[in-house]
């Protein structure tokens, strides 16, 4: 790895949304402030740049390599919406970084609206991981809104971790998805919002091919005032299975709402959809303070645990 | 020396007063294996969990080492030196076998799963959660007791949902701890009974006996 001149707040975001102190190996963007800021194609991973947003392909046939597309916002009052479209050739195995983070200590709002498309193609395996995460004490409110798309061509396999832990005041995310024969899609979402945020997440997927299958596992603790709702929808039109699970912790004087609805096209669709809401029970703090946690370490094990 | 002076404990239920404990004044000396037994309902789990601070006493007082800890929440005994088993263990997702015995203070997290018979390939990874079989979290709740090493281990019924196998090791386990801390053991089991140096039958909310185990086993019930 390189060094790179990013100021300390710039790679204080980088490390918690993609993990990284320098440039990484392989194909990669840096997007700061509006602007591209370093940039890489790599032999079997072209990075460009059309119409502002990234167009990336990727190669048939290339294995382990990785991509990374993170977003910063440290100026108050930005507001972008950046389109990347990813094309992903036949018989990949990759991995996807993308992740955005904000920093706003001024009085404006800054938003990103991030929208993904990614056409995976057949036997492929796509690892894509996206983590938001907002920081600074402005008044300013960072909004992070991100639309992804997934189309798994036959045989694909596409594991997605959406993940937003902390800072951001609102958030709406939506992830659709269609999967043609044998398409696998696993979508693990961890959500936590606090003080007055919001956080609105739609998940839809369509099984359109034969054998098609998606595991949707999200977890969420809502905290303080703040507000999130949870919607899956999987449509069955074929003999394909369907699997959501919404777990949230609620605490304080949060709401949350999940709405589960499955939609069955054929009858060889198998749709399950498990939905729990809860506060964390009161014997799990008590056990915790038994082996001499005080209650708000108990608290925050079992939180931190969930969203892990 | 774990003391309790007059130890009373009432709810309300439907309007009246109701009774669970009843002046209660014993005493548990350091090293010593104490066997509570009796009928259900007689005050048994109440009373330890009196102890452990998890159930506030409504009258009376309990000294640990001579210092009045009546007051102190769950965590500050536990810091203290008290440690508690539960009757029914919870299930925590997303905690893991290892985490769990970590804040119990293990630094070798294996070797209390080996102590109560549990493969530490195959557990210490997974998560305390609806996928281990009550047998299993019942296991891991002792294991994760024996890992805390305090000077006092309270056990609430440890014989419940573990299978005759590990019935044995059980008693194993019990029978080394005993040599280096104070046990109070909520019990049934005429095994566990035997290896205890004393045993408190509790009716009504009462202590009814203090006996021997070979006292007891004779019929002084």
């Amino acid at each position: 790895m390189e060094e790179c001149g990013f100021s300390e707040i710039e790679r204080d975001i980088l490390k918690e949304v993609v993990g990284l102190y320098a440039i990484p190996e392989g194909a990669y963007n840096f997007r700061i402030n509006g602007k591209s800021v370093s940039r890489k194609s790599s032999a079997n991973i072209d990075v460009d740049i059309v119409d502002g947003g990234l167009e990336i392909h990727i190669k048939p046939g290339t294995k382990n390599e990785s991509v990374h597309i993170p977003v910063i916002l440290s100026k108050t009052g930005l507001k972008e919406t950046v389109r990347n479209t990813f094309y992903i050739g036949d018989n990949t195995d990759v991995c996807i970084i993308a992740g955005c983070g904000i920093f706003n200590c001024g009085s404006s709002d800054s938003v990103h609206n991030g929208v993904h498309t990614l056409y995976v193609g057949k036997n492929s395996r796509v690892k894509y991981f996206e983590k938001h995460y907002g920081m600074g004490q402005g008044r300013g409110a960072k909004s992070l809104n991100p639309i992804t798309k997934v189309y798994a061509q036959e045989n694909s396999f596409v594991e997605m971790d959406l993940e937003q832990i902390k800072g951001v005041d609102s958030t709406k995310r939506e992830t659709y998805s269609e999967l043609k024969d044998r398409a696998k899609l696993v979508i693990n979402e961890r959500l936590m919002t606090h003080g007055r945020q919001t956080a609105e997440s739609v998940i839809e997927t369509k099984l359109l091919g034969k054998e098609s299958t998606v595991d949707i596992i999200s977890r969420a603790v809502a905290q303080d005032v703040s507000k999130q709702s949870f919607k899956s929808v999987i449509v069955g039109k074929n003999k394909c299975r369907g699997h959501s699970e919404c777990d949230a912790i609620i605490m304080d004087k949060a709401m949350v709402l999940a709405v589960p609805s499955l939609d069955a096209q054929s009858v060889d669709a198998e749709l399950i959809h498990e939905a729990a809401i809860g506060k964390i029970a009161g014997e799990q703090i008590t056990k915790l303070m038994t082996l001499g946690l005080t209650q708000t370490e108990a608290e925050s094990k079992i939180i931190n645990g969930f969203l892990k | 020396m774990l003391e309790t002076k007059n130890l009373s404990f009432s709810v309300e239920e439907g309007g009246k007063r109701k009774s669970i404990l009843k002046d209660i004044s014993l005493v548990f000396d350091n090293n010593q294996f104490v066997v509570i037994t009796g009928p259900n309902g007689s005050g048994k789990s109440t009373f330890v969990k009196c102890l452990m601070g998890i159930v506030a006493p409504s009258k009376g007082k309990i000294l640990f080492d001579g210092e009045d800890i009546t007051s102190l929440d769950i965590t500050n005994r536990a810091k203290n030196g008290i440690s508690f088993s539960f009757q029914q263990p919870v299930k925590i997702k997303g905690i893991k076998v290892r985490d769990l015995l970590e804040i119990a203070g293990a630094e070798k997290p294996a070797a209390f799963l080996e102590m109560v018979g549990l493969s530490p390939e195959e557990y210490l990874e997974r998560e305390i959660s609806g996928s281990l079989s009550g047998g299993e979290l019942k296991r891991i709740e002792i294991a994760s007791v024996l890992a805390r090493n305090s000077k006092v281990m309270i056990f609430d019924e440890p014989e419940a949902g573990i299978d005759l196998w590990s019935f044995n090791d059980l008693v194993n386990v019990f029978k080394k701890a005993k040599k280096n801390h104070t046990l109070i053991i909520i019990s049934h089991q005429e095994r566990i009974i035997k290896i205890a140096d004393r045993v408190i039958v509790f009716e009504d909310g009462k202590v009814k006996h203090i006996i021997t185990p070979d006292e007891f086993i004779k019929g002084v019930k």
